[in-house]
């Protein structure tokens, strides 16, 4: 079976062409202009991931929200908890770049990190 | 009124600014200064919470506060200073700012050299003209990504995304992962408009249907919006009749487009490049008033940052070398023959007329003009000077596979597919630009031999 993957690593957005074999390996792993598309589309088949940003509030800033990301990417499927997990959380101003807001969120292993000083 | 002078001022504080106003500060112009009109730096990137920023300026991905934080941490490293909440009223061709904030008042600051990097504006609905009543609910998309991320409010529930710009695919993702219902993306022409990567991760990824060759062509709604109708188009956009379906929505996110922002531009007379809608300039970066520098947003959109800081270091450096007393006595020497160079072009498209002549007279060289040709939408720089380092951004007009991109006779470009969603960027060395005898360069598509097997 032929899968294709549009890689979304770069704005290059290749269309990485996976060939499944019938027990749902990869065989062949084709059109990636770099590793990366490789990595991905692999990861894409086997058990999507995606990096989540969004907000908390933060108390005291010059902003009512703090922005937010996982530190790598998440499975897929949790994005809609993870979402739900960051809506109740209140942070208190300075908060700097890089801090961490929740770690291991739902038990990832991935941490909750600040986007920006504020 | 209070008085200052400075070497560089940058106008505006977003990417372009202060890139610019580091790379003017690295060139060596001893007094820098960036006026702000919000009250921080960072421009748009700081409601751009989403990631996808700096893979090729710092090969990772970041959010867009974390680009902008890494450039503002730089820009306070230095003795660059920064107004903030301080609007630029006016500008003039002596290269005068006349500003206002509320400590200060209002300020005359003499600037050696100006750079614009006020970036650009939204369309919105009264710039398309969508039929139907005006109820609230209508957002342009960036507006509504301000007060999700910024304020921390969601202003509808089922919403309906016209235009399938970057940021309207962004704001898709965004209102579901807040819990909104978003009905559909609908576009005018027959692909994305937005990067095939934002199609995949913030449509595909949840299920919102993009909805291609249909528009809007009725907004219903007393006090708020109750729902649009969108019909499919023909060839020439044209509605057609029959094809009407009504989709209830509370909120409709428009968008559809971004405007470079040139008010201070006009004001002052510099010359705009109709399809750009921003400044024409030459390699420096140097719009048609000498010692007036643009960059970024303002000079034509981009859809990566990454290309924004690259640009806006040329139109750094280039005033920094403009401001500096060197640059300024071969300047007046050069205006004092009063002649241009021996061959300097005069082109024949209307908008540049006779800039050309001006430039070569204010940095001492000819230049050569960029016609674009086949599939090709813009070239920015429009003018270039043979003698330096030159990196051409353009834009094509339809999308296209298997084909190469001319420039000239000097360089054939080979590429497997292009987008007019993604600009393409083209470097030029003195070296290779010494083989070209015509006043013009040609920059067009060409298609390519492909055997498939």
């Amino acid at each position: 079976m032929i899968k294709t993957v549009i890689c979304t690593v770069c704005p290059l957005s290749c269309e990485v062409e996976l060939t499944i074999s019938a027990t749902n390996e990869i065989e062949k792993i084709m059109h990636n202009r770099c590793p990366r598309g490789k990595s991905y589309a692999t990861t894409e088949h086997i058990a999507p991931r995606r990096t989540l940003t969004t907000t908390v509030h933060i108390e005291g800033a010059i902003h009512s929200m703090l922005p937010v990301r996982t530190y790598e990417p998440i499975p897929k499927e949790l994005l809609h908890q993870v979402m739900q997990e960051t809506a109740n959380i209140n942070v208190t101003s300075p908060i700097k770049m890089g801090d961490i807001i929740v770690r291991d969120i739902l038990g990832t292993g991935v941490n909750l990190i600040a986007t920006r000083s504020m | 009124m209070k008085q200052l002078t400075f070497d560089v001022a940058v106008i505006g504080g977003g990417p372009a600014g202060l890139a610019a106003a580091l790379a003017a500060k690295e060139q060596g112009a001893t007094r820098v200064l960036i006026i702000e009109r919000n009250l921080e730096l960072g421009g748009i990137l700081q409601q751009c919470i989403h990631h996808g920023f700096g893979l090729h300026r710092f090969k990772q991905e970041l959010t867009g506060p974390e680009y902008a934080q890494r450039f503002i941490d730089m820009v306070c490293r230095t003795d660059i200073e920064v107004m903030l909440e301080t609007m630029v009223l006016e500008i003039t061709n002596q290269k005068q700012i006349y500003a206002i904030n509320q400590t200060q008042g209002m300020m005359q600051i003499d600037a050696k050299a100006i750079i614009l990097a006020m970036g650009c504006r939204e369309r919105t609905r009264g710039a398309l003209r969508i039929p139907g009543t005006r109820p609230a609910g209508v957002f342009t998309a960036g507006a509504a990504q301000r007060f999700v991320n910024i304020d921390g409010y969601i202003p509808g529930k089922r919403a309906v995304i016209l235009g399938s710009g970057d940021i309207g695919l962004i704001m898709a993702r965004r209102f579901t992962l807040e819990g909104a219902e978003v009905k559909a993306v609908v576009e005018i022409l027959p692909y994305a408009a937005g990067l095939t990567r934002n199609v995949v991760q913030c449509l595909d990824d949840y299920g919102i249907p993009l909805i291609l060759q249909s528009t809007i062509t009725c907004i219903h709604g007393k006090e708020r919006i109750e729902g649009v109708t969108i019909a499919q188009v023909d060839q020439d956009w044209n509605p057609i009749a029959g094809t009407e379906r009504d989709i209830s929505c509370d909120t409709l996110l428009l968008s559809v487009g971004l405007i470079p922002e040139n008010e201070l531009s006009s004001q002052v007379g510099i010359q705009l490049d109709p399809v750009t809608n921003g400044p024409a300039v030459d390699s420096n970066l140097m719009t048609s008033i000498p010692g007036i520098f643009a960059c970024g947003n303002v000079l034509h959109v981009h859809d990566l940052v990454d290309f924004v800081s690259q640009e806006a270091e040329t139109a750094g450096c280039a005033a920094a070398a403009w401001a500096s007393e060197k640059q300024y006595s071969s300047t007046r020497i050069i205006a004092s023959t009063g002649k241009p160079g021996p061959c300097c072009p005069t082109s024949d498209s209307i908008p540049f007329d006779g800039v050309a002549n001006e430039c070569c007279a204010t940095w001492g060289s000819t230049q050569i003009i960029i016609k674009p040709g086949n599939n090709i939408r813009y070239v920015v720089p429009q003018r270039i000077c043979p003698d330096k380092k030159t990196t051409l951004y353009l834009r094509v007009r339809k999308p296209d596979q298997d084909v190469s991109i001319n420039v000239g006779e000097l360089k054939r470009m080979k590429h497997t597919f292009i987008r007019p969603s993604e600009m393409i960027k083209i470097n030029l060395t003195p070296e290779l630009l010494a083989r070209h005898q015509s006043d013009y360069l040609d920059i067009h598509v060409v298609k390519e031999m492909v055997h498939h097997d």
